[in-house]
């Protein structure tokens, strides 16, 4: 892809990028002594391919027209895009200390008036998708071409909004836009599939009228192909990519805690779950 | 326990108590207002947005599957490149029109006034007003205009929307001011929900006042009286000068201020009329009397010291019956006839 991603280190690889990327989120945990860092280190493998492989941008301009919009409608997840908006040279990486602090532009949950890059402000699950569609709708109307993706969580599959969203967008015939579902099986109260399941899932998108792919969240080679295929599908239709991800990953005695919406992490473990990813660091 | 209902189940029909003609003739969706003695326009916001549309590509229009009832077909059929049918789904229609101001259109979305109220609400705060993007909503039945009953009846939409910062709130009386209003809420950078009188909507003020103009943001007095002063919103401004001239004949004197912008209110003409002489003070809206124009007044006049003699027109906090237009307005106290007998029992 004609990615523009000005950065301060421009040949490292996209398992690197994602390891940097829940560096990065565990930090910004161990400043508040919490955040939602399961979601950030399950979905940071989806975010390095995205932001350094398959969106267009200009890192000094995060407004500039001809840009891929990225809408993040899991607020909560802004950990997790914030660190990928540092790692993309979009934010500075002192402002990392200011997570979640009177003030921050960085708030706990996403928000477009705060900070540079965020493009809607999420949180009240189940509105991303359909502001896509308006954003979808305004690019083709201005012969724009870039993409409109849309990360999303399985928990945001229970909206209804969600999927008046996606009928719309199929009967848009809105090529222009990509959802990215980050199925982690986790929601507030216990497991997605178990509080409200929306299996089967591939097919009910594909009912919806959508290109239909679903992988390993967590494995870059198949995002990548997912992502490139998504972009370059020749059919006027809208794509969704669901991702398996597991919350947690790369930290191991995390993954393997009882998981919960909310990863409890004690004080003395972020330094330990640092120590956990510096012991594993891709080249 | 055995809920509570809001009708007895066992009402029976009595023959006797209506004849064949006597009543009101339909509890159809659409009626058109008892505006007898005004001439009318036909759609006039669909032809006002057409007019602003053709010398600015910004505006766009979407509806939920309510063009035909929104005048929103005037602009489809004039500019089909620039409509979007979103269907029967208010929540990503105006989700979209989120998307399509963040891309740099103005877009107008339309339904009806229940809908957007009631089931759009999140998406207006979260993705409209919080964001302050210049995205008008524009619907139709506001208040009680139909007969249909409470699922199309949106009595509260004012209270609703009166709470959420960043929108502006628009409750026009005629054919002028909603033709006037159209291109001052595109000027207005910011969002806006205005309640529509839609079909062939009656051209009353400038019968009353010739000079009238329709200003965002202000109140205007349409006639001076020194027996009372009534602050009116909507339709409701129409029947207070209806009810002033027939209160004239019995030698009471009755002052108008028409309030067509509920939010931000002009709190310096309110205040400022409502403090001269000893004048009875009514608000008259077509909306419960809970939280519209009528609290919205009493909280202004009350913090600012000034305590008139005060009285509230709007509609009663129940969810009203179906029936014929008259027969609901006058038996919820909102017909000119009833306007004009609350005011003498006031004074």
């Amino acid at each position: 892809m004609s990615g523009t991603t000005a950065t301060h280190l421009p040949n490292m690889s996209l398992p690197r990028r994602a390891w940097e990327i829940r560096r990065k989120a565990v930090r910004m945990g161990e400043v508040q002594g919490q955040g939602y860092v399961g979601q950030a280190l399950g979905v940071a493998d989806v975010l390095a391919v995205s932001y350094f492989h398959a969106l267009n941008y200009r890192a000094e301009d995060p407004e500039w027209e001809g840009r891929d919009r990225f809408l993040l409608s899991i607020g909560h997840y802004a950990i997790a895009l914030y660190s990928a908006l540092i790692e993309a040279g979009i934010l500075p990486e002192q402002e990392l200390e200011t997570y979640g602090a009177d003030d921050s532009r960085l708030p706990m949950s996403g928000m477009a008036a705060y900070t540079p890059g965020m493009e809607i402000t999420g949180g009240s699950l189940g509105q991303g998708l359909g502001i896509a569609v308006g954003m979808a709708l305004g690019l083709k109307a201005k012969k724009n071409p870039a993409f409109v993706y849309n990360l999303m969580s399985d928990g945001e599959l229970g909206e209804g909004s969600t999927w008046e969203a996606a009928m719309s967008a199929a009967h848009h015939k809105l090529s222009n836009l990509i959802c990215v579902v980050d199925f982690n099986d986790q929601q507030a109260d216990g497991k997605s599939t178990q509080m409200l399941s929306a299996e089967p899932l591939c097919d009910k998108w594909a009912a919806f009228g959508w290109h239909t792919q679903r992988v390993d969240g967590n494995d870059i080679d198949a995002l990548v192909a997912a992502f490139d295929a998504a972009r370059n599908l020749d059919e006027a239709k809208p794509r969704v990519i669901i991702c398996d991800t597991l919350m947690c990953k790369g930290v191991p005695f995390l993954e393997a805690r009882e998981i919960t919406h909310f990863v409890r992490v004690e004080a003395d473990e972020w330094q330990e779950a640092l120590a956990v990813l510096d012991a594993n660091r891709p080249a | 326990m055995t809920a509570k209902r809001n009708y007895d189940p066992h009402r029976k029909w009595e023959p006797r108590s209506l004849k064949p003609g006597e009543g009101g003739k339909t509890s159809a969706m659409i009626a058109s207002l008892a505006a007898e003695g005004y001439d009318t326009v036909s759609a006039p916001f669909g032809h006002a947005l057409v007019e602003q549309a053709r010398s600015n590509d910004r505006i766009v229009g979407l509806t939920a599957d309510l063009a035909k009832y929104t005048d929103l077909h005037v602009f489809a059929e004039a500019l089909p490149e620039r409509f979007y049918q979103m269907g029967m789904a208010e929540q990503v229609m105006i989700s979209a029109a989120a998307g399509m101001a963040r891309e740099g259109f103005i877009p107008f979305a339309t339904t009806y006034a229940v809908f957007a109220s009631r089931r759009a609400y999140d998406f207006i705060a979260m993705a409209i007003a919080e964001e302050n993007l210049p995205v008008k909503i524009v619907c139709a039945l506001p208040g009680l205009t139909t007969g249909y009953g409470p699922s199309h009846q949106a009595t509260e939409d004012l209270a609703i929307f009166r709470g959420l910062p960043n929108l502006t709130i628009v409750d026009p009386c005629d054919a002028i001011d909603v033709t006037e209003a159209v291109p001052a809420i595109i000027a207005h950078d910011g969002p806006v929900y205005m309640r529509l009188l839609r079909g062939k909507v009656p051209s009353v003020i400038r019968k009353h006042c010739p000079d009238y103009k329709f200003e965002l943001g202000k109140a205007k007095l349409l006639r001076d009286g020194k027996d009372a002063l009534v602050i009116a919103s909507g339709f409701m401004t129409m029947r207070a000068l209806d009810a002033a001239v027939e209160l004239e004949k019995d030698g009471v004197s009755v002052a108008v201020l028409h309030c067509p912008t509920i939010k931000p209110l002009d709190a310096g003409t309110i205040l400022a009329e409502a403090g001269k002489g000893n004048r009875l003070v009514v608000t008259a809206e077509n909306h419960t009397r809970v939280g519209g124009l009528g609290e919205a007044v009493a909280s202004t006049l009350l913090t600012n010291g000034v305590t008139p003699a005060f009285r509230m027109i709007g509609l009663p906090d129940q969810f009203l019956d179906a029936g014929a237009l008259p027969t609901l307005h006058d038996r919820y106290g909102i017909s000119t006839a009833a306007m004009i007998s609350q005011i003498r029992g006031w004074l």
